[in-house]
Parts: C-alpha cells; structure tokens; sequence
C-alpha cells in the first residue's frame, strides 16, 4: 500500500534560521532519502519551491484564471512530499515521524488511491 | 429482542465481530455477518430454549454466513481454504461447548479494542465504535445516548469503517514501542464514555447511566486482556469508586447533590469495595499515574464515613503529586478547593483567583461554583452571589442549573436577610 508522506512547515521561520542550520537539515533530509531508498519503502518524492513561486489556477466559465500564491493563505505551507510504501497506516505513520520537519512542522499522512487493475486493490487485514 | 436476548447479544456481539473481522478482513462485513447471526437466533430458536451453548451456536451459524460470502466473493479468495476447513469442524450438529468454541474461535477483542480506539481516527469516532462493536450498542441507541441525530450517529460510524479499511488502520494489537501511547488511547476513549454518562453534559439527566455501564465493561475487558496493565486496573477502581455513588447523587427533582450532602448509606458498598480492592493493586508496584492517583482521592472520599470526616489534606497532596503527572487547570482548581477545606479556606481562594485571572478556565463553570463555594464558607455572601450568577451563565445541563440556582437563591438570602 502507497502512503503520501505531505510536508508541511512554516518558510519564514526557517528562511530566518541560519546557513548552518538550514544546511544540517538538508543533510537530515538526505540521511532519511537515501535509508527510506535503502529499507525499499521509498517510492518517489520532491522538495518544492515556496509560496512566492507557486501560482494557483481556476478555470471558470471556460476562462482561466490565475492567482498568485497558494490556494490556502496558512502559516504552515506544502514543502515536499514522500510517495512510500507501508504494510498498514501504522507503519506510515512511524515513517512520517521520521521525517525532520515532523519536528517543528506537519506531516499529512494519504492514502493513495489504488488503480482499478485487477489484484491491486487495497488488501484487506 | 427480549431482555435475555439482549444481554446475550451485549455480550458475545463484540467477540463475534472480533473474530469475524479476522477472518472476513473487514470491520464492516464482520458486523453485518455477526448481525445475520444474531437474527438468525432470534428466528430459529424457541422461546426460552436456547442451545446449550449460544455462544457455540452464534460463532458456527456466524462461520458459515462468513463462508457464504466468501463464496459470492471473489477478493476473500485467500481466506477461502482456511475458512472452508473451519466450516468443516464447526459442523458438528452436536453442537460445541463455550470452551472448545473458544479454542477455535479465539477471543481477539483486544485488537477490535485497539482498532476502533486508533489515534488516526476522531475521538467521536473511536467513542462510537467501540460502543458499537466492543459493546454492542445499536447505531440508535448511541445516537439516542450522545443526542445526535440518528444519520449523523451512522454516518459517523461508517465513516471511521471506511477509513480503518482505506486508510489501512491495522487489526492487531500494537507492538512494544506504540503500546503505552496505544493503551494511553483507549484509556481515554472509555474515560470520556464514563464521564459523558456521569457527568452528562448536556441534556435532563444528570446521569445517563446506559454510559456509565458501557463504560465499566470496556474497563472490565481491558483489565481481564491486559490483566497487568496497572493504568488500566486504575482508571477501572476510579470508575467504579465514582458510580457507587451514582444514586446518591440526584435528587428527587433531578437536581444535583454535592458530595457533601449525599446520603452515604445510599452509596454502593460492593461496587466501592470493588474499587478499592482494584486500586490497592494498582498501586502496588510503582509510582502511580494520572488514572490511579484520581482513584486514590475518590478513595479517600470513599472512607470517609461522613462528609466531615474527609481527609482533605491527604486530597489535596494527593492533587499535588496529580498535578505534576497532569499539569492542568483543572487540576489546580481541584486542589485548590482541598486546600481550602483542609482549613486554608483563603490559600485556597487566591489559588482560585489567581486561575481566574489567568482565563485558562474561561468557559468552565465549575470554577465560579468553586469559588462561590469557597465564598460562601468564608461568610462572604454577596461575592458568592455573583459567582454563582457567573456560573449559572455557563452551566450546560438541567440538574447543574438547578442546583445553582437553588445557591443563588440562599446566597442572596443570606446577603440580605429580611428583618
């Protein structure tokens, strides 16, 4: 079963924290990656530009609309994401945990939506 | 349902689904099939001649509907051998004892317990379902109890489902690492179903006692699965320490009595003991937690063979060590008002004004009540009329209103008496 592992932090604070901190977290980043990659649980994942790069798109009445910013003004915005592979959502919780930001941020925890494809439904306990 | 059946349907419901949910790898076919069983009971057997034993009766009739639908069913395919061959020695029309139904069919209500008190699921929906499954209240019933509307209470229900079978909450007991959290979780679970039936927050009752009992039998399931959970035989001897008092605790009108002016001969001596007997044990064997140190003072209030024999300084240390497991407002609060009726009456009362101030318990109107009572002791009368209007304007339930009122009342009188 694949789990999206959503991360979710406050930019400003950590825009505000020093080369050297933001650099050990990087290095935390990776240290997780490459065991995540490691233990066969990782299936994908990106770190993604701030709120001041990211548009947000409508299409209304045929016409497109685009708004500057995300589609949710919050003090907590979306960084990154992992696409892992968990037995249950116990399993994906505890990688969830793992994840720096966990620390000083959220994580949100979803279930991808299994394909239609014979036998890969979501297995029952 | 007659009474009989009804109790027999309580009581072997949550072990049916249990073990259904194992084999069937689903909460909700598990429940449907161990309702299908149920029913077939209630049409199958004569009135007041059950077999010999229900339980072997409802577990081989429950197996073979689960069979049938794994028949039907082509995704229970992995399931089919195992269940096929489970069939076969359950069909002995002889009919199977209570023991050997249960080595075939093994008690897995500790995982039910675990699954439906889930972190990942809303406390409404753990409270709920374990209601639903663990104790086998209807869909109504619970609706009826926490006053939902009767879709949204099923709503509720099949949603949690839905997210326990998508999301993959797993059916197990938690491993080593997650069980303190995890047991932590379903302590609370059955703590606010107690406190939901004994405080009743809301409505005309001042204790709906259909909670209370539900409340007590997770409390009882837990201790016999977990027998050395000492938490758990803690928050069960609370429990059983506060309900003993249960009828002592209304009056004829429905208004509440204070803990002082109960009628203590009206107080359940077995269930009391029981309790005491269950904390002595809890306590034994380490320093205690925040469910243990709660039953220890409903313990002292127990012992105390009238109001004015309490023991209100051993109450207030005993808050004292709770506060620090438990550091909250409410806690304070408590042992504040020990303090003051240990003779600290004005220690008692800045702690109390020092929390008002504060606004931690802005909303909570057993604060006011608190320190009109202080208020009161202390002969300031006027002050403690204000207090009580203060806590009228925030009190929820029927019976909390009557009381304070009926306080006001005497509190003004005694302001301004008439000459």
């Amino acid at each position: 079963m694949e789990y999206v592992l959503l991360i979710y932090r406050n930019e400003a604070e950590l825009a505000a924290r020093s080369d050297a901190e933001r650099q050990a977290l990087f290095a935390e980043y990776m240290a997780l990656t490459r065991s995540l990659e490691q233990e066969g649980k990782l299936r994908g994942g990106q770190f993604l530009h701030g709120p001041a790069l990211t548009t947000t798109v409508r299409v209304r009445q045929g016409s497109v609309l685009a708004t500057d910013g995300p589609f949710a003004e919050t003090k907590e915005q979306l960084t990154g994401f992992y696409v892992v592979a968990a037995a249950d959502l116990d399993e994906a919780m505890a990688l969830a945990a793992r994840i720096p930001s966990a620390r000083d941020g959220s994580i949100e925890v979803r279930p991808v939506r299994a394909s239609h494809v014979p036998g890969a439904e979501p297995a029952t306990y | 349902m007659d009474t009989a059946f009804t109790a027999l349907y309580r009581a072997e419901f949550s072990r049916l689904v249990a073990g259904l949910t194992s084999m069937l790898g689903s909460l909700h076919a598990a429940e449907e099939v161990a309702q299908e069983a149920f029913e077939a009971a209630l049409q199958q057997w004569p009135a007041s001649r059950w077999p010999p034993s229900p339980r072997a009766w409802l577990i081989r009739t429950a197996r073979h509907k689960a069979l049938d639908r794994v028949r039907r069913r082509t995704n229970f395919e992995g399931k089919r051998a195992e269940l096929e061959a489970m069939a076969t020695t359950l069909d002995d029309p002889a009919g199977l004892s209570d023991e050997e139904s249960e080595r075939l069919f093994p008690d897995e209500r500790l995982k039910l317990l675990f699954t439906c008190c889930h972190p990942a699921l809303a406390m409404e929906a753990r409270v709920a379902l374990s209601l639903r499954t663990l104790c086998g209240l209807t869909t109504e019933e619970i609706a009826r109890a926490f006053l939902v509307p009767l879709p949204t209470m099923a709503q509720r229900l099949v949603r949690a489902k839905q997210k326990i079978h998508t999301a993959r909450i797993p059916y197990r007991v938690p491993d080593e690492a997650l069980l303190p959290d995890r047991v932590e979780a379903v302590l609370a679970v059955i703590y606010l179903v107690f406190n939901e039936g004994y405080a009743a927050s809301s409505g005309e009752e001042r204790v709906r006692a259909e909670l209370c009992d539900q409340a007590l039998r997770l409390g009882r399931t837990l201790c016999e699965l977990m027998p050395r959970r000492r938490d758990a035989q803690g928050l069960l001897a609370l429990m059983l320490l506060h309900d003993a008092r249960r009828a002592a605790r209304t009056g004829p009108s429905g208004e509440a009595i204070l803990l002082e002016h109960q009628d203590r001969s009206r107080w359940d001596r077995a269930r009391m003991d029981e309790g005491l007997r269950l904390l002595e044990s809890a306590l034994s064997g380490g320093p205690p937690g925040a469910y243990e140190l709660q039953a220890a003072i409903a313990a002292v209030h127990a012992r105390a063979a009238a109001a004015a024999e309490t023991d209100w300084a051993q109450i207030a240390a005993l808050y004292a060590l709770l506060a620090r497991v438990q550091p909250t407002p409410v806690v304070e609060l408590n042992r504040a008002v020990a303090l003051a009726m240990a003779g600290a009456l004005e220690h008692g009362l800045s702690i109390i004004e020092a929390l008002d101030r504060s606004g931690a318990l802005e909303r909570y109107a057993a604060l006011p009540a608190a320190k009109a009572d202080l208020l009161w002791r202390a002969g300031r009368y006027r002050p403690a009329a204000a207090e009580y209007r203060r806590a009228l304007s925030l009190a929820a339930s029927g019976p909390e209103r009557r009381f304070l009122e009926r306080r006001l009342e005497e509190a003004l009188r005694k302001a301004d008496p008439p000459c």
